[in-house]
């Protein structure tokens, strides 16, 4: 018996030796994905901080102002996810056309029409319950977004239109046609603001303010931080736990052998395009029912662009997509204080870090190649 | 010429190169041979200052020498040539070749000088390169020779090739060895790293042989043969032939009328093929590769557009022409693509999850609800596959791409054949693999055969195709030019006819 049993363990050991100690595995793995994101940061930082030394104005000052602001309760924390929340959305919409091989340009113009949509059913549907109209609203926000993206899907897969120049185009058709429903069909007649008027307050979300003790229910973080946090959970789910998340990867990695495999490319990439757009749609929950409970014209902070800065900081994984939309939000944040406060630095340094930080990402694809090239042909060709 | 003395290169904890010593005759062919992995590659880096190694010597014309770059090694008259070529393809043959070397001042660049050198070196060895041609339209064969030439412009008197013929055609290896040969007789010192013993034979006066890093054998290639060579680079007894017994062929499983493909633009790339397969037998298809292998099987495979297919294709007696990839597979129909980079694999995906690529859908690489990929079922059918089909290293976590070219096919063939089929589309299974993994692959074909299914193979190496088929089929421009029988059938009747000529 005690024989048998040292047998039992040897050959096991031959079979796997990978599984001693998995817990360290993802931990290491964690590390190097977090890693060189990391160093494209403090890279950024260190940067700017000498342009600000340059501009005449003290980097710590200006980076305490910067970053500091964030971390205050509740103010600080409360508008760093507010503006964290559309950056989520958008940035979870980058990564998923992405994982497809496709780059999404337009989640600006299908954030837009998702908000324009939600406000439109919450003002036509005022006073319904909120029972069916808030999930209604939630829902026409998603289905808009999803149709402003899955029309690019839909032409690059019937014609071989690609998704970059169709999206960009998008981008103005989509701004365009919401100023002009807003300007000549919903605004307030009088109102020199171009907005529409306010949506029923069965559509309103609620404000975290409502549920957390000491979070003031005048700063808008609300429900749709929650959704964004859900929307991460489910792109996570949907790309590597179901088969349809296999084959938009499959798609992105690698189309030909996907084909191969019995994907049909084509539907993936009207599928991923949608999806994508939904996502992007969501920030109009965030926007016109949690926030201003109205549509107004030109409220997007350029969050579709800032979604692909965040996308690619984020190694278009929800969870990298996740920090780098609180990392910017940040930024976004601490550039008011910095505007304020300081003498020369401008809140521009949010552009510019954010920039840099792009840059840097970018280049990272320099600095890895070798050491990913050395590492394989240690493997390959030893 | 050169000469290696006991190089020693470890990487992490590999040990690439233990201790290896050899040397090269000047004005010879030296072949260094070895099965993927054995530390070929990493001793000719060395010897070109890719790599420094961790101990040992390099001697050129009998003086030790530092060679820490590529530079000090062209500088040395050492020039490499690698697998994988490294042209600039908008670009001319000319403006290629004085990459790096470029003459005339700083602001000025005198291309026509280069131009006049670059003619004189193509004529001296026969090489027909013109040097105003760009670079994206030769072929593949001409492009290596525009490598030979970026050497031979930087003066090398040594040349380095790191596997050679794995890119080109059976005709353009011919023509290849031929300018080797009159590099030989010009005193250029060639070194040629390969793993296909064929080649060896045929082209080298001297062989080292590796395996695991170390130097197992130095030989004379007239006093060897393809044997001695396999045994050593293996480390045991390798049948070269394949063993197996008589096709028991059964009812017809495959049938193919008159099929014919149009490719994208417009040309005809089959044209009007018919054939049949039958359980149990191996159907072999020889040709010089481009002459319509590769349309055939994928529209066999369901990968080409039904609006480009005419004809009609059966499957068990059912028409399945219009069928797409995915209900072809369902029926049990595997494939084996020729390209595994390309279409075979996910190289950045796991072992696992390429194991369920095409029935990533369906049981067992689903759970119940059909909806959540079931990971318990998809590591059992990967750690199924990897031991079945000796997937080295056997970790199903792995990514693809870490894998060698041996076991990349490996995996491959195992994910096909368990699916199990009852055809199999084979194209080119051994390409780029080494002895023993051919020998492993080729006896799971037979072994499938043996076990009922219909086969259909196509090699570019016209040894595999009349060892393994039971019937072979001819092809030449999209068209089958006759059916031999491999066992009777002598490589020159069946080379005629794939180049066009009729069987007399």
């Amino acid at each position: 018996m005690h024989f048998d049993l040292r047998v039992r363990k040897i050959s096991d050991q031959n079979q796997r030796p990978k599984t001693k100690d998995p817990g360290s595995k993802i931990v290491m793995k964690l590390l190097r994905e977090i890693l060189f994101p990391l160093i494209a940061v403090i890279a950024a930082f260190i940067v700017g901080g000498i342009i600000v030394l340059i501009i005449g104005d003290s980097p710590i000052q200006t980076y305490r102002l910067l970053i500091g602001s964030a971390f205050s309760w509740p103010d600080g924390i409360g508008y760093t996810l507010f503006y964290a929340t559309p950056l989520i959305f958008t940035g979870l919409a980058v990564a998923v056309a992405f994982r497809c091989g496709l780059l999404n340009i337009g989640a600006e113009g299908q954030l837009y029409i998702g908000a324009f949509a939600t406000a439109w059913v919450g003002i036509k549907l005022a006073g319904t319950s909120a029972w069916i109209l808030l999930p209604l609203c939630c829902l026409v926000a998603i289905v808009g977004g999803a149709i402003w993206g899955g029309i690019p899907g839909l032409l690059k897969a019937r014609f071989g239109s690609h998704e970059v120049i169709n999206t960009i185009m998008l981008n103005f058709i989509a701004v365009a046609l919401v100023s002009y429903f807003t300007q000549y069909h919903y605004k307030v007649p009088g109102d020199p603001i171009l907005q529409t008027t306010t949506i029923g307050p069965t559509a309103h979300i609620a404000r975290l303010g409502k549920f957390i003790p000491g979070l003031p229910e005048r700063i808008p973080l609300n429900v749709a931080f929650i959704l964004a946090i859900i929307a991460c959970a489910f792109v996570y789910v949907l790309l590597w736990k179901t088969k349809w998340g296999y084959e938009i990867r499959a798609t992105g990695a690698n189309p030909s052998a996907a084909e191969y495999g019995g994907i049909s490319i084509r539907k993936q990439i009207i599928l991923a395009m949608a999806i994508s757009g939904g996502l992007a749609g969501m920030v109009g929950i965030n926007e016109v029912l949690g926030y201003r409970y109205r549509y107004y014209d030109g409220f997007s902070a350029n969050y579709g662009f800032v979604g692909i800065a965040v996308a690619l900081l984020g190694r278009n994984h929800p969870v990298g997509v996740f920090l780098a939309a609180i990392l910017f939000a940040i930024l976004l944040r601490g550039g008011i204080f910095v505007d304020a406060y300081t003498v020369h630095v401008s809140k521009d340094i949010v552009d510019m870090l954010q920039g840099i930080v792009i840059v840097f990402v970018a280049a990272e694809a320099a600095f890895r190649g070798p050491i990913k090239k050395f590492g394989l042909m240690r493997r390959a060709k030893v | 010429m050169l000469e290696l003395r006991n190089i020693t290169k470890r990487f992490g904890d590999v040990l690439a190169n233990d201790r290896v010593s050899f040397k090269v005759v000047p004005g010879t062919i030296h072949a260094i041979v070895g099965e993927n992995g054995a530390g070929k590659s990493t001793a000719m880096r060395i010897a070109y200052g890719f790599y420094t190694p961790d101990g040992g010597e390099i001697l050129i014309n009998d003086q030790v020498r530092a060679i820490r770059t590529p530079h000090d090694a062209i500088a040395l008259g050492v020039g490499m040539v690698h697998q994988h070529f490294m042209l600039v393809e908008p670009m001319t043959v000319a403006e290629n070749i004085v990459l790096g070397a470029e003459p005339g001042s700083a602001a000025s660049l005198d291309l026509r000088q280069a131009a006049d050198e670059i003619r004189k070196l193509s004529d001296e060895f026969k090489l027909s390169v013109d040097p105003k041609a760009i670079i994206e339209t030769l072929s593949v064969g001409q492009q290596q020779r525009v490598e030979l030439l970026k050497a031979l412009y930087r003066h090398a008197q040594l040349l380095i090739l790191d596997e050679p013929t794995a890119v080109l055609t059976p005709q353009e290896v011919d023509e290849f060895f031929a300018i080797l040969r009159r590099m030989r007789e010009q005193g250029k010192t060639i070194v040629i790293i390969t793993h296909k013993l064929s080649e060896v034979l045929a082209i080298s006066d001297n062989v080292t042989v590796m395996r695991d890093g170390r130097v197992v054998g130095d030989l004379k290639t007239a006093a060897t043969n393809a044997a001695e060579l396999a045994r050593l680079m293996v480390g045991r007894e390798v049948l070269l032939r394949v063993e197996k017994p008589d096709a028991k062929a059964g009812a017809s499983v495959l049938g193919v009328r008159d099929l014919s493909i149009v490719s994208r633009d417009g040309t005809k790339r089959v044209d009007g093929v018919s054939l049949e397969v039958r359980a149990g037998e191996i159907v072999g298809i020889a040709g010089v590769e481009g002459n319509g292998q590769t349309e055939l099987i994928e529209a066999l495979a369901g990968l080409i557009p039904s609006s480009h297919v005419s004809g009609e294709i059966t499957f068990g007696g059912r028409d399945i022409t219009r069928l797409d990839a995915r209900k072809r597979k369902e029926l049990g129909i595997a494939h084996v693509p020729e390209d595994r980079h390309r279409r075979g694999l996910l190289l950045d995906f796991s072992l696992a999850e390429n194991t369920i690529l095409g029935i990533h859908y369906r049981k067992p690489a689903v759970s119940g609800n059909g909806i959540l990929l079931d990971e318990r079922g998809i590591r059992q059918r990967a750690e199924q596959v990897i031991r079945d089909f000796d997937v080295r290293p056997p970790n199903p976590m792995l990514p693809a791409r870490s894998l060698s070219g041996g076991n990349q096919q490996k995996l491959i063939i195992g994910r096909e054949f368990e699916l199990p089929p009852k055809l199999l589309l084979v194209s080119q299974p051994t390409r780029g693999v080494d002895i023993g993994a051919i020998e492993f692959i080729h006896r799971k074909i037979v072994a499938m055969r043996d076990g009922g299914c219909a086969v259909l193979l196509v090699s570019a190496e016209l040894e595999e195709v009349t060892a393994l088929a039971d019937r072979l089929l001819v092809v030449h421009n999209g068209q089958i030019v006759g059916e031999v029988d491999p066992k009777v059938a002598t490589s020159e009747d069946i080379g005629l006819m794939m180049t066009g000529g009729k069987r007399s």
